[in-house]
């Protein structure tokens, strides 16, 4: 536990040494939230003023915690266990005493931790002043969801570093980090909300861990999902995180094993 | 009595390396035959090694560029796992074990970096210290030791990504015994090092080997390494090992000679015979003289006195046989047919 904590800890410093990037970022999903907000409003006023539950309050609060949530969840990009395959500095993470993995998770969760305040409030803040935001008044369902907010990053954790493993078989891998970030943009209901999508697509998304990323969090903090019904969105995250986790360790294993360290 | 540290038998490591196949004119079953189908090359960068290594020694590993030295290094930790043959390190199957036998290994690879580049150099050996699960009683007794022999003090504060060559090598190295390891494996740590920094590495390596007797694993293309930190050597060729004894031995056996360049203010035709050096060249007519030596049979000290009493002398310098030349030598003792050189005595075989 000292070393998950003290490997939390400098995946924070890490990331709190860059003041600038974190400010730059901070701008641009405020920007992005206001475009986002004002389409599913309208897409809410077309529809006649309500849309699968979601009102215009509540839709525009939904578009506002997804940007406060995509920094910490990190939807984008992390590709540095593949970077470190690529050129072969995972020889110097095989030869510690620590599960790659484990440390890994601890790094991922320490950037989350420095991007929740300065990437998720800015977001909110500009959401309450430019179309308010509708969040329950009730302490519970902002616990539930602190629980789910750490669920959804560990869940984006075990699906990047699956797609990072890809680099112990091929050398060039950005077809596969798009196609991940595209499936991730779509499925997790970082554009529209899931509860929107017609069935076939929305029975796709639910067979992938993607809306355990976005829209899981956002349904337990808005209590959209309350009470028991949270409890078993939780759930379906913590399966999903322990099912990725296990086939990630599995496949890591087996690169492993095959692995030729580049650049001698 | 002394341990079996690194335990070695017929190692064995195969990469596989595609290329496009060439066109035959053969027959193709399949459409896309011509254009799917690769040459597979299986190339032994490993081809059979044995040796053991004594708790305590102090080794030279060297060899050519691609000789398989790095190869063998991530057998030995555990990074990669062997094709065919055995391999113990400090009592353990590396690959099998690798977390248990990292606690016991420290390892710099000198192309590579173990320290968090974006933070000060102080908090990756807090790092490592939770990672290797020193104690907080005990280890920051450790890396100050480390740092006032290593003189780390000036930077432990200095992001890493803004330090210089020698100083990130000297964090590197004190990241690598911070948990006091059993063994140390160095792959090329002075590599790029001017003269100070290696010689002030070497003083410290020779240092901490007397005080804790860490087992020392050394590859490197320095001559000076091999001389002042090892007692034995192993040389690889295309993953074979060619030979293993100590340095005097081989550069006796392949004639590894420095070379002492020196200027005089007056030319002199010719110095005469000094005892222990054979005149390689005389050059500007008598103004610069060069005298191989090899330093088991004199100083340069003594050479330069005796050149003093013929003639003045203006500036002098000493040239180095590097790694690569005694290899190179010891290569072609072996093959004595492509040495070219019918002048040359037929050597002995080679104890390898």
């Amino acid at each position: 536990m000292r070393l998950f904590a003290t490997l939390v800890v400098l995946g924070f410093r890490r990331w709190s040494t860059y003041r600038l990037a974190t400010a730059a970022g901070a701008f641009t999903n405020t920007v992005f939230g206001l475009i986002k907000a004002s389409i599913t409003v309208g897409a809410i006023g077309a529809a006649g003023g309500e849309l699968a539950g979601y009102d215009a309050l509540t839709g525009a609060t939904y578009a506002w915690l997804v940007q406060a949530l995509v920094a910490p969840v990190n939807v984008f990009n992390w590709a540095e266990l593949a970077l470190r395959v690529r050129d072969g500095d995972i020889a110097i993470d095989l030869a510690r005493p620590m599960d790659p993995q484990f440390a890994y998770l601890a790094g991922f969760l320490g950037r989350a931790i420095h991007q929740f305040i300065p990437r998720g409030a800015p977001p909110l803040l500009a959401g309450a002043l430019v179309t308010g935001l509708a969040l329950p008044s009730t302490p519970l369902p902002y616990l539930l969801g602190v629980v789910s907010i750490v669920l959804a990053i560990a869940v984006s954790f075990s699906v990047w570093w699956l797609v990072n493993l890809a680099a112990f078989w091929l050398i060039e891998l950005r077809g596969v980090l798009t196609l991940n970030v595209v499936a991730m943009g779509i499925l997790s209901g970082l554009v529209i909300p899931v509860h929107w999508f017609p069935d076939r697509l929305a029975t796709v998304a639910a067979l992938t861990p993607y809306p355990s990323m976005l829209q899981a969090p956002v349904d337990v903090v808005m209590a959209r999902a309350e009470g028991t019904a949270a409890l078993g969105v939780l759930a379906v995250q913590a399966a999903w995180l322990a099912g990725v986790l296990l086939l990630g360790r599995l496949v890591f294993a087996r690169g492993a094993r095959k692995l030729v360290v580049q650049g001698g | 009595m002394t341990e079996t540290i690194v335990e070695l038998r017929d190692l064995r490591r195969e990469f596989v390396v595609r290329r496009p196949a060439p066109q035959l004119g053969s027959v193709r079953r399949l459409p896309l035959a011509g254009r799917l189908r690769r040459t597979r090359t299986v190339v032994a960068a490993v081809d059979g090694l044995s040796f053991d290594l004594a708790e305590g020694a102090a080794v030279g590993y060297i060899g050519a560029n691609g000789a398989g030295k790095s190869t063998t290094i991530k057998m030995l930790t555990g990074i990669l796992v062997p094709t065919a043959g055995t391999v113990r390190t400090c009592g353990l199957d590396p690959v099998r074990r690798r977390r248990e036998l990292a606690r016991q290994i420290g390892v710099v690879f000198g192309q590579r970096s173990q320290l968090w580049w974006d933070l000060p150099l102080a908090e990756s050996f807090r790092a490592l210290a939770a990672i290797h699960r020193l104690p907080d009683a005990t280890w920051p007794a450790r890396r100050d030791e480390l740092a006032d022999r290593l003189d780390l003090g000036g930077f432990l504060a200095t992001p890493v990504r803004q330090l210089s060559l020698g100083q990130r090598i000297r964090g590197e190295i004190a990241a690598a015994l911070l948990h006091a390891p059993r063994l140390l494996i160095l792959d090329e740590p002075t590599i790029g090092l001017d003269v100070l920094s290696k010689e002030r590495l070497r003083v410290f390596l020779s240092e901490q080997r007397a005080l804790h007797g860490t087992t020392l694993l050394l590859t490197t293309h320095d001559m000076d390494d091999v001389q002042r930190l090892t007692d034995r050597i192993l040389v690889v060729d295309h993953g074979r090992l060619v030979y293993d004894g100590t340095l005097p031995e081989l550069a006796g056996r392949v004639g590894a000679e420095r070379v002492m360049v020196v200027d005089l203010v007056e030319p002199v035709p010719s110095l005469g015979p000094i005892h222990g050096t054979r005149s390689v060249a005389v050059e500007s007519d008598g103004l610069r003289h060069r005298l191989a030596f090899t330093p088991e049979r004199t100083t340069a000290g003594a050479i330069l006195e005796a050149v003093g009493r013929r003639g003045q002398v203006r500036d002098l310098a000493i040239e180095e046989p590097d790694v690569e030349d005694v290899v190179r030598r010891l290569y072609l003792a072996q093959s004595p047919r492509v040495s070219g050189d019918p002048a040359a005595p037929p050597r002995p075989p080679l104890p390898a």
